[in-house]
């Protein structure tokens, strides 16, 4: 047992790999957490504008990237663009595939943030002479940011666990990386070795989460 | 052009089927407190609500201080900028100490930088009484505290009118006296000020006129003495007699 998932000699050999498949791994999410989060707020904002026009294409769009699964849109797009003659590296798929997805995810959530923050806050802004989008930049966003803090943090936990999906299209993020070294040793122990990593990699954002769980509670009682 | 700081006519609104305004005309002169009374869902506060067009009226016409309030070219920011509103729930930013909830308005409004507008939020939170308070979050302050705070946050901008929008109502009554003190102060200081409210002891003392609306239109007016103690309408009088109850 311990020869096959925690071999010493292997992790050794290992360790080189797997380490440049932590840093790219930290580097995606790095890049598709914020673009989530920049396509998620400019989703929210876009259904804070309570036009029909608006409204009904939004929604549409918000629905059909939370309904497909995130796997095959990768898929799709990193199989299926090339006979389109648009030809992406794996890398650019995931960017564009995680801003599609999980930017859907992140608009909903601000989306219910800036719903809780109540209709006199603009109000009171409004009568001071601000104008609507000042208002909602100093006024609601802080607040509905504030109060959803836990569901963004819970959707960014989630959205670093997907960017494994990254393996599928060749990106060389820890899975992928893992998997090499696996390929090379036939051995799983690189396997065990990503998956204490990504544990000790999430560990502090689940921790962080509960706490801010409890206290949202604690709050509300 | 008018002599009025205030000149509302002819105000309807509609909330769908709900015909709220049924046609208000109300004149308001430079300095003057008028104080606005009526049974709930009379229109008072949608008429209030109307005049810096956080609702926007179906129809009438609507100029404060020589602007146009209901023009399509109208700045309505700007023109806001003039009329301070306090309302009855204070909608104090939470996020933002008092002095943050001040300055606001003033540097991204008025464009005044930093230390300006501190200084200009610290003397309005002075003029409600609260200097040393500036600090403090909303939720550190007590509800007279708060609404307070708001009244700051409105008179820093130095507004030509001011609109109070039930402003103790949602205030334990041991409070009210906080609240009520400084607007007395702000009328001394020849503020113009439309205050919807049940304080009939402060519409007393200090109002120069009550308006009394019932069913979206404005039933009679005239000096607070007259309308309490010698209204002319059926309406008025019972009323009067309710609130007197209490």
């Amino acid at each position: 047992m311990i020869e096959a998932f925690f071999n010493i000699e292997i992790m050794k050999a290992a360790w080189p790999i797997v380490l440049t498949g932590l840093w790219n791994t930290i580097l995606l999410s790095l890049i598709v957490v914020p673009l989530g989060l920049f396509g998620g707020l400019i989703l929210a904002l876009l259904a804070s504008i309570r036009h029909p026009l608006v409204r009904w294409p939004l929604m549409a769009w918000v629905d059909f990237f939370r309904a497909f699964p995130p796997l095959v849109l990768l898929v799709l797009l990193f199989a299926g663009l090339p006979f389109a003659g648009l030809e992406l590296d794996g890398f650019a798929c995931v960017a564009i595939a995680f801003f599609l997805n999980t930017g859907s995810y992140y608009g909903e959530i601000f989306r219910a943030g800036i719903d809780s923050v109540p209709g006199g806050q603009v109000e009171a802004a409004r009568s001071t002479g601000l104008s609507r989008m000042q208002a909602m930049r100093y006024v609601v966003l802080p607040q509905a940011v504030r109060n959803v803090m836990p569901d963004l943090l819970s959707n960014t936990l989630e959205v670093v666990k997907l960017t494994s999906l990254g393996s599928v299209v060749a990106v060389p993020e820890l899975l992928y990386e893992a998997r090499q070294a696996q390929s090379i040793t036939y051995n799983p122990t690189p396997i065990v070795m990503a998956a204490v990593i990504y544990f000790l990699l999430l560990w502090p954002l689940v921790r962080l989460l509960s706490r801010l769980e409890n206290r949202a509670l604690a709050g509300r009682r | 052009m008018t002599s009025h700081i205030v000149d509302a006519r002819a105000i309807h609104k509609h909330f769908g089927t709900l015909h709220v305004l049924k046609g208000v005309d109300l004149k308001v002169n430079e300095r003057e407190l008028v104080f606005v009374i009526g049974p709930s869902g009379s229109g008072k506060s949608t008429l209030l609500r109307c005049l810096n067009r956080l609702e926007e009226p179906s129809s009438g016409s609507i100029v404060v201080d020589g602007i146009d309030m209901l023009d399509p070219k109208t700045d309505i920011n700007h023109a806001r900028r003039r009329i301070g509103m306090v309302f009855q729930s204070f909608n104090l930013y939470p996020h933002m100490t008092a002095l943050g909830n001040v300055t606001l308005a003033l540097r991204k409004v008025a464009g005044k930088g930093r230390a300006e507008a501190e200084a200009l939020g610290r003397a309005a939170l002075e003029r409600v009484g609260l200097a040393e308070r500036a600090d403090h979050t909303p939720g550190q302050l007590s509800g007279g505290q708060q609404q307070r705070v708001a009244i700051a946050r409105s008179i820093a901008l130095e507004p030509r009118v001011m609109l109070f929008d039930e402003p103790t109502s949602a205030l334990d009554p041991e409070l009210v006296g906080s609240v009520l003190e400084v607007m007395r102060g702000l009328r001394e200081s020849g503020m113009t000020m439309i205050v919807v409210s049940h304080e009939m002891g402060f519409a007393r003392n200090a109002a120069d006129r009550v308006v009394f609306m019932d069913d979206g239109l404005i039933v009679e007016q005239g000096p607070p003495a007259a309308i309490f103690e010698t209204p002319s309408h059926e309406r008025t009088r019972a009323f009067i007699g309710q609130i007197q109850r209490h």
